[in-house]
This record gives C-alpha cells, structure tokens and sequence, in this order.
C-alpha cells in the first residue's frame, strides 16, 4: 500500500503540539511505517510541491497573509486536521480580541507597531473547513492517535461532548470547587483525561466549551460557592474569545 | 570579476518558527545581511494585561512550546518577586531541577533533529532513520526520556501543569523520585554515545570576538535559576537593571527587537554560559568541554551546538544530584499548593513590580510585570533570547559572508542557514525567522 503523503503547518502557535509528535519517542517510527510526512518545517527541510493526503494544522490564523495560506492549502489537501486549541478554537491567541488592535500592537512594538499587520485571531474552521479536530492545549496524545487513525481510514471521530468532570470523577480526583476554587471542568469538553486536574491545578478550558452545557447546574455551583458570574467568563475568554466572532458571523453554518 | 550575490531564504526550516535570510553582495561588497523574523506577532505582552498575577504563568507558557518550562520558571520568579513572595528551599530545588530537564530536553532535540542532519549532509532526521537508525532511535528515546521525567514532576514538559507561583500543586512521591532516577540513571549510556557522535562531527571554522551574556554569581554552582547579569566584557549587572542590558530596538524586517549592551551586538546561550560559567561546570561536563576546546572563552558561534553538548552532561549529572538529595532527604508533603488563581487569598498579594531572569536553553530569559493591588497585571514584558541573539547572528552574517564568496550558491545559503540553526533560534518566542534566495549569478 501506498503512505499516505502527511504534512504539518503552523500559524500563529506555540509549536507546542507539532512538539508532542517529537514526544512519542521510537513509537514515533512506527507512526512514520506507516504515513509519509513529506513536510514539517520546524524539523525537516523537505518541501513538497503536490497534492496532501492529510494536512495537519497547528495554529490560529491572526494575518491576512496567514488566510491566503490557509485557503491555498486547504485547496491541496484532501483532509485537513486542526491541531490544538489555537487551531480548533483560536486559544490563547485569542485573548487580543478583547483588545482594540491598533492599541495592543502599539503596546508591545511602540514606534515599530506601524511594520505589523494583525486580524482578530479565528479558530481554522472559521476561515476554511475542517474535517477533524483535535482540542487542547497541548494536545493530549492518544487522542491525536485516535484522530489520526480516523483520518487516515476515512471514517469519522466524534469529539467527546461531555464535561472534563466525567472524567475527572473516574480519576477519583477531589472537585476543586470543594477546595475552594473555581474550575472549567464542568463547561469543558472532555477528552483530555482531566490532565490537569490529576496534577493538582484547575481546568483552564483549553479544549472548549461543551455545546450543551449544564448551565443551571453551574449556575448553582457558582451561587453555593459565591463565585461572581464575570469572573467565570474571564476565565473562559483566555481560551474561548474567538467563539464569539463564531456567533456573530458564521451563525447558521454548521461546523 | 567582483561577484554579485543574493540569498534569500524564506521560511528558513529547522527552527523552532518563522523567519527568513537575505543576503545582497554587489560586486563583491556586502550591501545587505539580515535575519527576517517574519512570525506573525502574538501580542502576549499586551494581552496580559488585567488578568490575574496567578495566570501569568499559564498563559506565558504558552509562547513557546520547546521552552515552555523555561518561560515557566522566568513568569513564576517575575510574578513572585512582584508580590513579595519568598520561594522554599525544596521549591527552588525542584525548580532546578525542572529547569535542567528543560535544557536536556531542549539541546538533545537541538543537536540530534535540527543540527546533525546539516553535518551529515541530509535534509532531516528521516533519510537517517535509513542510514543511521541507531542514531536516530537514540535522539528519540533520550528526548522521551527528558518528556517522561517532566510528566511525573510537573504533569507534561509542554506546558508543565503543576509548577505555579508559591510553589508546586502536586509533589513527587517516593515511587516518582525513583522512577525519575531510573529513567536518568539509564540515559547516561545513551548520553555517553552522544558525546562520542559529537566528538566525529566536524562545525565549521569561523570566529568574530563579541561580548558573551549570561547569569553569573558568587558561589560554586553553574548559575541557571537564580543570579546577577554578567558579560564577559567584565560588567554584572542587577536583573532589575535589565533595560539598562537589553537596550531594545526595532527594526523594520524584523517582529523581534534587536539588543545591545557593551558592543554592537552580544550572544546568550549554551555558548556564552561555558564562556561565562565554565569553572562551575560539573567535573564530567568539563572533561567534553576541554576536548571540545571549550575551556577557554570561544568566539565560533558554530560551537554553540558543541556548548549544549557540555550542558547536557552538566543537566544530567546535577539532576541525578537533586534527585539523590530528595532520595535522602525526602520531600515534604506539606508544601503542595492549593491555590488556582488565589480565590482563598493563599498567598498574600502586594502591588510591586517584579523581575525574573533565567537562563532557558537559547539564553537568558527576562520576564517582568507590574501588578496592582489586587494581583492584576498592569504592565508585562519579556525579553527573549532569540530577540537577544538577532543582532548577534546579523553581525556574524556580515563577518562571514565575504570570507565564503568564493563558495557556489548553494554553499552559502547552507552556511547562512547552518549558522542560523547553531544559535538555535526560537522564532515563535521572538515573534518568526529564515529565507534565502540568490538573484543575478
């Protein structure tokens, strides 16, 4: 059988996530037995100039530059995988949103502000279509397996759509609010294993929002603990802000 | 006849970002050398301004992932000197030793993936896995290793969970600390052949006499956490002073500022610690740094790659040293932290202004906020080593472009991009890097 021909890209990222294929150790030969990465800038210096059979793409679009290329490679792939939070929902790219951007730029370049273009940051999905998503900040790597697996047999992977505290009471871990403090777990999407719960600190959201949350539910929670409405939803901008340029001008499509 | 030359790489590979080289030789003389960081700007700085003091460190992280551990530790040293907070002795130790696995991790994915398939002469680490699996498995399994002993001390090396301001969420076990030891104990094999791999690579010959910047101290250990700033111009500084060291500029090409202390340019890195810190290298590390003609100050930039290499030995040995002290000593408990973003007032909070400086595996780190009474950020800085190091390689660039013209063009390019990759740039850190084109031959 043929590899299929595999390549990654990056925007505006961390690299992080392009990271964690580095982070499988040898098993990480096993997965090159079977795809052909024909390009992965931050390690190789191949470049291909044909078709993909799956795109894989870390990182939000923040640059009208960073649109042409999203679209042109989109045009040369069969599947496209956003990878990571800054590419499935903006992430923390996506807390300049809240910023005028003329006045963030001037912040953090002075005089120099004037050599920089920037856009509001958009998850990939809102300037092209995605076929598969893999959440999280950074991605949690049996789930990219999983995804991977999907992609490359053509068939479908749904993204868990309940909240980090299933998971999180399976790992028999002591709810944070009990402790004290305020947590995302439970407006999250799971699939993460509850990572960083496990290691003793709160969920940040950075896998997004369910789509159904239990909102009366949370909202009990916040009364019984005395936690203010405005401080949750601050919480949840450091990696959900884009979500709202999703409401406004994509309302109708369907992701 | 006077030759005309004009490189111009974009998206130079191999790097840890984006960025691009231009080179413009006219008949025969230089006309323009420049390092593109071409990253599209992330705006961290400004974005952190209004939340909270206690998310700092999550949010920084988040600027690269290779450094994530080092952008960690300078956030949480910044965040704490600006509220006042004093760190435990087993906190700063454990620090350390995160801080070591992250300069393991860092160099061995630096020498092995970006730099040994220039000196081997392919494109990537993939041809190798052919030519020379053994090798390649290696690199893998030694930067898994690095991987595995951050999963256990803070939850994951990209983007640790449980190093936070005032200390850790969840402290090692006894089963931790020896699974850590197992797992470093067992690389010293692998390490051992990585120095002899090292030994037969050949860097080329080049050197520009510059100032060399780095954390420096008084006592015997190898400064990486905790210092003063010190030049091998003879001048130290304190890292509250940092402006007065970095003397940021902005260029035109380029998302990254420019900095200069003493010179016209100066280098942080693997390079400029041995220059620096040498002396304090742990014994085995200063055994492969005086066969690698380290032991007295190197002006080749080359051997930046040769400088992780002692580093890594160094990295090694004093985490097996820490880990040894927790083995006998034991770790207290007591200290794991509850604190989120300090709801229950855990930690007291002030208004200040605080500084951190760290040496990360690309150099020296600075990260500093201004926070308010109620532990918000008001103002946010940091200053990147690769923003550091940008002047540093264009005025390598230009030093070492007329003494190669005689080469083809292809030549050049692979020694500007070879050159490029020895200071081991972090384009996403600095904001994007590397593109080389030639023109008119």
């Amino acid at each position: 059988m043929k590899k299929p021909k595999v390549a990654f890209f990056d925007f505006s990222c961390c690299e992080g996530c392009q990271l964690q294929v580095a982070n499988f150790g040898e098993g990480l030969l096993d997965i090159l037995n079977l795809i052909e990465v024909v390009e992965f800038r931050e390690v190789m210096s191949e470049k291909w100039e044909g078709d993909f059979d799956v795109a894989i793409v870390e990182g939000s679009i923040t640059t009208p530059h960073g649109v042409e290329r999203i679209k042109k490679i989109r045009d040369r792939s069969k599947v496209l995988i956003a990878y990571g939070s800054c590419a499935t929902i903006g992430g923390i790219n996506g807390m300049k949103n809240k910023f005028d951007l003329d006045e963030i730029k001037e912040y953090v370049y002075k005089d120099g502000a004037k050599y920089f273009e920037t856009i509001p940051t958009r998850p990939v999905h809102q300037v092209v279509k995605v076929d598969y998503f893999v959440h999280g900040c950074p991605v949690y790597q049996p789930e990219f397996v999983k995804v991977l697996k999907c992609a490359l047999q053509g068939i479908p992977y749904t993204v868990p759509d309940h909240s980090v505290c299933v998971e999180c009471k399976l790992n028999e871990n002591e709810c944070m609010y009990d402790k004290g403090l305020t947590c995302l777990g439970p407006v999250t999407r799971a699939g993460c294993n509850s990572w960083c719960i496990n290691n003793g600190n709160i969920c940040y959201g950075c896998r997004g929002m369910v789509s159904n949350p239990a909102k009366n539910g949370q909202m009990d929670i916040l009364e019984k603990h005395n936690i203010p409405l405005d401080w949750v939803v601050n919480k949840i901008d450091m990696y959900n802000k884009p979500r709202e340029l999703e409401e406004t001008e994509t309302n109708g499509k369907k992701r | 006849m006077a030759r005309n030359v004009k490189v111009n790489v974009e998206y130079l590979t191999r790097v840890e970002g984006h960025g691009n080289i231009v080179v413009n030789v006219k008949e025969g003389k230089l006309e323009e050398c420049r390092l593109d960081i071409v990253e599209s700007p992330r705006f961290f700085e400004g974005m952190l301004r209004g939340r909270s003091i206690f998310e700092a460190q999550h949010i920084t992280s988040r600027i690269c992932g290779i450094c994530a551990c080092g952008h960690t530790l300078a956030s949480i040293q910044a965040a704490e000197d600006a509220i006042g907070f004093i760190p435990s002795e087993q906190t700063t130790m454990l620090r350390k030793l995160l801080l070591h696995q992250e300069n393991l991790d860092s160099h061995i994915l630096h020498i092995y993936l970006l730099v040994a398939p220039d000196l081997l002469g392919v494109k990537s680490f993939v041809p190798l896995i052919d030519t020379h699996n053994k090798v390649v498995r290696r690199a893998l399994r030694m930067k898994k290793s690095c991987n595995d002993v951050c999963d256990i001390l803070v939850g994951r090396h990209v983007h640790p969970i449980s190093a936070i301001v005032g200390g850790f969420t969840k402290l090692p076990r006894e089963k931790d600390l020896d699974a850590m030891m197992d797992i470093l104990v067992s690389m010293r094999a692998d390490m051992d052949a990585t120095v002899e791999l090292c030994k037969t690579l050949k860097f080329p010959q080049f050197e520009r006499e510059t100032e060399y910047v780095g954390l420096v101290s008084d006592d015997d250990e190898y400064p990486m956490l905790i210092g003063d700033v010190g030049s091998t111009d003879g001048k130290r500084m304190d890292k509250h002073e940092y402006r007065k060291i970095t003397n940021e500029f902005v260029m035109p090409h380029s998302s990254a500022k420019h900095a200069k202390w003493n010179r016209e340019s100066y280098m942080v890195g693997a390079l400029a610690r041995v220059n620096l810190n040498y002396k304090k290298l742990h014994p085995k590390a200063k055994a492969v740094a005086d066969f690698l003609g380290l032991h007295k100050i190197c002006y080749n930039s080359f051997l930046n790659t040769a400088a992780q290499l002692v580093e890594c030995i160094h990295s090694l040995e004093e985490s097996i040293a820490i880990l040894e002290y927790f083995k006998n000593h034991g770790v207290k408990h007591e200290e794991a932290l509850v604190v989120g973003l300090n709801e229950k007032k855990t930690i007291p909070v002030k208004a200040g202004n605080g500084v951190g400086a760290v040496e990360v595996p690309r150099g020296l780190l600075f990260h500093n906020y201004e926070v308010d009474d109620d532990g918000k950020i008001v103002n946010a800085n940091c200053i990147i080593p690769t923003s550091q190091n940008v002047n540093s390689i264009e005025h390598d660039m230009k030093k070492l472009v007329p003494q190669i013209l005689e080469k083809s063009d292809e030549e050049i390019t692979l020694m500007m991009e070879m050159l490029v990759r020895a200071y081991d740039p972090c384009i996403s850190c600095s904001a994007h890097f590397l593109d080389v084109k030639f023109v008119n031959r």
